[in-house]
């Protein structure tokens, strides 16, 4: 063994961050009700759990963002009394945030370089060495861009690319990812992998923000699960199977149930040739009464233009749709609502919701004018439906009129299908229906669907979480380049399978 | 790097120098005296107070934000001054350009609490400071036009720096003043580009939270640009006042829309975030020809509303097409 062996495997036992029974509150709310979290260096330590249970809290603290109300962080050994934002980055803290914080005005080289300048109180600004800076984080990890292109012109992937750059680049010796892959195709995630274990062979220690298990499971060593503000486990990944790691997560039992109806010939959709020309052609399938049916492809291959085109939003150039037996036309969004159409949005918060309006106000949303009454808006009723809704679908809402921004991702998904189930839909179509939805959400939302389905209810999921295909949905159509591979059964096609398919020429 | 011959050739600035050229040629087709040192002279001295109101203008849109108070500040910070000065009766250029940059210092100040503090949207708060400095100089100095400017300060708009005499014998000469605006062009060029402050208004303007995150003291970068402009505005309003030998109360009111026009044309963007300094003085170049020499085609100087309009709409729609072609190119 050489020096520098030996050098890297005492590192790996080193333990870069240590926090002990950190306390955060707020007010009277209490975030963190005492976690402890050991970080070692040359680790990729995943931090899980579902919304709302304080991860977002405890990366501020570690980040110096927050003051901890309690308990001790030590780091490389040394306690540290009061840690400030600048002293966090000193000491070789980097977070890189869920929306990168990257300057989109600004190039490439710059905006790897410009934290380097802050922090060395730099009152000049130097191009050259800012774009040698540039090119040298770059290669560090891989990445390939011009280093005078503006950020607005990057892919999300690539934008990830850059804040990763600008945390390196300050001699980072723990990195904080916060739920990094939310915005990135399958591809791009693999080539992130690769990525951060390069950076671990280094010697770093990375933390990485994460629900989604497969994911975790793919690239984490250690594992920590935070719930209600506490830890409530910590150990090597191999130490937790796929039950405990859930249960652990949610605190009960969630058990994968794959969703296979009975078969009926009772049709409630049938979609006939639709085209739009550029987006999809010749898309055909039948939903029947019971069915799931799923659509997916990759980004770009069409699967969220043929949601876009039976809501109206985009409509189909030709084609025949049929709804409970009656043909029916879509050129618009409204002739969609009047035929009892409902559309579930990729993008909530900017397409499903009004972020800061009330529960309420987003609820009746789609169906205002049952509430308009002689006497204008009947708001009681409008308060006894929303209030019967936040029951049925189970969501952990304070009230009615709470304004949506309160809700968890999963508590505000929940309300968006709610407002489209008060209109009394006859089909139901869902773009990405559990993006940023964590696992016992999840598994209410698609309970919520198959009861739908099983009324007689048409249910369309557009989704790439191919797991959550296999599991809700017996017709699946795989989209490519705008071509559809016909519906296929998903009986019990595995994972693996699909994945093939998805990725074969079809 | 012909590649980066050719996206210089297609940014921003370039369009406007082609909308130039274009419109010099044609002029110049009309009526030959066009191209002469004597042009030169006469738009110096058109461009020279649209210059300095630029300037402070394109740095307050590139961090984001938006003064339509300059003309407001300009006139309070010029009409009080010179009532001061001859109240007490003292006649020095220093002192008066003192005077002016601590009141226009000073309203930039409050524009700046306004919208880095309380947090008032820009527009809303400048053009609330607008109203009260205007309704301020009208009610509690007076509605009187001035026309004894104290001797000294008055003389020194017949200080040239330039002189030139046409073979008709006319004589053109270019102001002293003329200075004012071109140190201010080449310190905002300075700072914008090689300074950590320059690029900190940037970053703001592109994002202020990455910009608090990055360790950016926003709240002090806001500061900095309202109070500059503030400052420059009061410069440019005592400026103003000598080179027209006499101070009005309401002179510049109503000239902030001309001025934000041409910062806009010249590929800064309304949004904040992206905007050069040469971008700029094309972009008050372009519009300093339409209003002066429209005249030298035929086409009769009422019209020069008209056509100063369609360069704005064309020219920003331009810039505004680009940015959507940007944002919905492929990304790389």
């Amino acid at each position: 063994m050489n020096t520098t062996e030996r050098k890297l495997v005492r590192m790996m036992a080193d333990t870069f961050l240590k926090l002990d029974h950190i306390k955060k509150y707020f007010g009277g709310v209490k975030a963190l009700k005492g976690v402890s979290l050991e970080v070692r260096s040359g680790e990729i330590h995943c931090l899980a759990g579902e919304n709302g249970c304080g991860k977002s809290t405890l990366i501020k603290v570690i980040s110096g963002a927050h003051d901890a109300t309690e308990g001790e962080i030590y780091i490389e050994g040394s306690k540290i009394d009061k840690l400030t934002p600048i002293e966090s980055i000193r000491l070789g803290i980097q977070v890189i945030y869920q929306d990168f914080a990257v300057f989109p005005n600004l190039s490439v080289a710059e905006n790897i370089a410009m934290n380097r300048a802050l922090m060395t109180g730099n009152k000049k600004m130097n191009w050259k060495e800012a774009r040698e800076l540039a090119l040298q984080a770059m290669e560090q990890i891989g990445a390939h861009m011009d280093p005078d292109v503006l950020v607005e012109r990057l892919s999300v992937a690539n934008k990830q690319m850059v804040a990763i750059c600008r945390a390196i680049i300050n001699d980072a010796k723990l990195l904080i990812l916060d739920e990094p892959t939310t915005a990135l195709t399958a591809n791009e995630v693999e080539k992130l992998n690769t990525i951060i274990r390069n950076l671990k062979a280094k010697g770093m220690a990375i933390v990485i923000v994460n629900h989604k298990l497969d994911e975790i499971y793919k690239i984490a060593d250690r594992l920590t699960i935070l719930r209600n503000g506490e830890n409530v486990a910590t150990g090597m990944i191999t130490e937790f199977d796929r039950a405990r790691f859930v249960k652990c997560m949610t605190g009960h039992e969630v058990a994968d149930t794959i969703y296979r109806p009975e078969p009926s010939d009772e049709e409630i959709v049938k979609v006939e040739n639709l085209t739009k020309k550029g987006a999809f052609e010749q898309v055909s399938f039948c939903v029947k009464k019971g069915d799931m049916l799923g659509i997916t492809g990759l980004l770009g291959s069409g699967r969220g233009e043929i949601g876009d085109a039976l809501f109206g939003i985009a409509p189909a150039e030709e084609g025949v749709i049929t709804l409970n037996g009656k043909k029916i036309e879509i050129h618009s969004i409204q002739d969609a609502m009047q035929h009892k159409i409902g559309y579930v949005p990729e993008d909530r918060l900017t397409q499903g919701l009004f972020m800061n309006r009330s529960i309420c106000q987003n609820t009746v949303a789609a169906s205002i004018a049952k509430y308009l009454g002689k006497m204008g808006l009947n708001h009681n009723k409008m308060k006894e439906i929303t209030n019967y809704w936040i029951k049925t679908i189970g969501c952990a809402a304070p009230s009615a009129e709470a304004t949506m921004r309160t809700l968890s991702g999963g508590n505000a998904q929940k309300m968006v299908i709610a407002k489209w189930l008060n209109t009394e839909p006859s089909l139901l179509i869902l773009n990405g229906p559990t993006v940023g939805v964590d696992v016992g959400s999840k598994a209410d939302i698609h309970a919520i669907l198959h009861n739908l389905a099983k009324k007689g209810i048409g249910v369309i999921i557009i989704s790439d979480d191919l797991n959550e295909l296999i599991h809700n949905c017996n017709k699946l159509i795989i989209m490519k380049n705008g071509r559809t591979s016909g519906v296929l059964e998903t009986g019990d096609m595995s994972e693996a399978e699909l994945t093939g398919l998805l990725n074969s020429g079809m | 790097m012909s590649k980066k011959v050719k996206h210089i050739l297609a940014t921003n600035e370039a369009i406007v120098v082609y909308i130039i050229i274009a419109l010099c040629t044609l002029i110049g087709i009309v009526n030959p005296a066009f191209f002469g040192v004597s042009t030169v002279i006469t738009l110096s001295r058109a461009m020279l107070i649209t210059l300095i109101f630029a300037t402070c203008e394109m740095i307050v849109i590139i961090s984001g934000g938006i003064d339509v108070s300059f003309p407001a500040v300009a006139c309070i910070a010029m009409y009080s001054t010179i009532r001061f000065l001859l109240a007490f009766e003292i006649d020095s250029p220093v002192i008066a350009y003192l005077c002016v940059s601590v009141i226009g210092l000073l309203f930039g100040a409050l524009n700046a609490y306004l919208i880095a503090k309380i947090k008032l949207p820009p527009l809303i708060a400048t053009l609330g400071v607008s109203s009260v400095a205007n309704g301020a100089t009208l009610a509690f100095l007076g509605t009187k036009e001035i026309s004894n400017i104290p001797e000294k300060i008055d003389a020194l708009s017949k200080v040239f720096i330039l002189s030139y005499t046409n073979p008709q014998g006319i004589t053109y000469q270019l102001t002293v003043m003329f200075l004012i605006p071109l140190c201010m062009i080449l310190a905002a060029f300075y700072i914008l580009k090689y300074t950590m402050l320059g690029r900190g208004i940037y970053a703001i303007g592109g994002d202020k939270n990455a910009a608090r995150i990055a360790g950016f003291n926003v709240t002090k970068i806001q500061f900095i640009v309202y109070m500059t402009s503030g400052l420059f505005a009061g410069i440019g309003g005592l400026t103003y006042t000598i080179l027209m030998r006499q101070a009005s109360p309401q002179s510049l009111m109503g000239s902030e829309m001309m001025v934000i026009a041409a910062v806009v044309v010249g590929g800064t963007r309304i949004t904040g975030g992206h905007g050069t300094m040469i971008g700029t003085v094309l972009g008050v170049l372009l519009i300093a020809i339409v209003q002066n020499n429209l005249i030298m085609l035929g086409i009769p100087t009422h019209y020069q509303t008209f056509v100063v309009g369609l360069i704005i709409v064309i020219g920003t729609s331009i810039t505004s097409l680009r940015a959507k072609k940007i944002a919905n190119s492929a990304k790389v």
